[in-house]
């Protein structure tokens, strides 16, 4: 007759004031670190901020927030545990080291599993790190977060913008909030994403340079934020959000 | 205590569906646990009288366990989830999502973790009877 648990999500969700889901047509683009450095971001800004993995079957945000032997509360659902000032979910606190070979429907019910039993309260942002490309992750958000907002992350390469292109078509189809997007891994000058982005009606957030120091400041969320990657995230949340 | 934020569900949907149909007094809830979840029935039950409104005041939960049958989408074999032969930080972690169950679970005949959860992964609202 129903699965019950879609009906809790509105609710769980109710104390949150924005919901950003950080995504891509493709993989490899930086969603991960560019995601969790945007949680930092926001709460270092004082930010009630929750930073939510659901790339279930390749999670990586632990390892950038360098998060080891955690595990949800339960308390009438599960309370995120508190990582660097943000409340952080992943699936890795269940599957541990081990591989999550999930298929597409598996995906969806793990993800409204996790919408319908997660207690977040007040959050002033949700940051959901999406797994790439346009599968079950993103049309289940659409489905069940009314108001959900979309970051992109493309890079240079006209390989990732390709994608990149078809994403936003898609959600400009679906009349979804595209909030911004960020080229990542920026090696030489040209203006062509930029370009595109705004041709498309959509705000051109700014370009992050590559980074060849940010590989070894990773798991550390101090080094992490001085790199040239992380100065430069910080700079493109104060010139663009403003909750 | 997981099992109250699954009560909460069941509430909420409920009550969403009788409004939808205009029933004044709800007067059966049938539920569907299946046992992949390991959902405590007790601690359900009692979250479900907690939570309900006076639209449930003579409501019967009626609540049936579904045992998890598994099928291998490689070789075909079909068998029944058993609790006792896994550890407890398993069993837990696939109480509180299901899917983990293909991150710990193999088929036992050829090894893989590609299986199809048949019936009885986790709670469903099977039917509901009340007086418009």
């Amino acid at each position: 007759m129903a699965d019950p648990r879609i009906s809790i999500i509105d609710k769980r969700l109710k104390g949150i004031s924005n919901i950003i889901a950080v995504s891509s047509g493709k993989g490899g683009v930086g969603k991960s670190l560019i995601a969790s450095t945007l949680a930092l971001t926001l709460a270092r800004k004082g930010y009630k901020v929750g930073l939510f993995d659901l790339d279930f079957t390749s999670p990586s945000t632990h390892i950038i927030l360098g998060v080891k032997g955690l595990y949800p509360k339960e308390e009438k659902g599960i309370i995120p545990p508190q990582v660097h000032g943000l409340k952080y979910m992943s699936i890795v606190y269940y599957s541990g080291d081990h591989a999550s070979p999930l298929r597409g429907a598996d995906v969806s019910n793990a993800l409204i599993e996790l919408l319908a039993i997660t207690r977040w309260n007040t959050l002033d942002f949700l940051i959901i790190d999406m797994p790439p490309g346009i599968s079950d992750a993103t049309l289940d958000l659409v489905r069940l977060i009314k108001g959900i907002k979309f970051l992109i992350v493309t890079t240079p390469s006209q390989l990732a913008f390709e994608t990149v292109r078809k994403l936003i078509g898609l959600l400009t189809e679906l009349k979804i909030h595209m909030i911004g997007v960020v080229e990542n891994m920026k090696m030489k000058e040209s203006s062509f994403i930029k370009q595109q982005v705004e041709s498309r009606g959509i705000a051109f957030w700014g370009e992050i340079p590559f980074d060849t120091e940010l590989e070894e400041e990773i798991g550390n969320v101090n080094k992490l934020s001085r790199t040239v990657f992380g100065r430069k995230v910080v700079e493109i949340v104060a010139k663009n959000m403003n909750p | 205590m997981h099992e109250w934020a699954l009560a909460e569900a069941v509430i909420s949907t409920t009550s969403e569906i009788v409004e939808k149909e205009g029933i004044k007094e709800i007067r059966e809830v049938r539920i569907k646990v299946g046992e992949l979840q390991q959902i405590e029935l007790d601690i359900l039950e009692f979250a479900l009288s907690q939570l309900k409104t006076s639209k449930f005041k003579n409501t019967k939960f009626d609540i049936e366990t579904v045992r998890a049958e598994l099928k291998c989408r490689v070789c075909g074999h079909r068998w029944i989830f058993n609790r006792e032969k896994l550890d407890e930080n398993t069993a837990e972690a696939i109480h509180f999502v299901p899917e983990i169950a293909h991150t710990y679970i193999k088929c036992p005949k050829c090894g893989s973790p590609d299986f199809e959860i048949l019936q009885g992964r986790g709670i469903w609202l099977e039917s509901l009877k009340g007086v418009k």
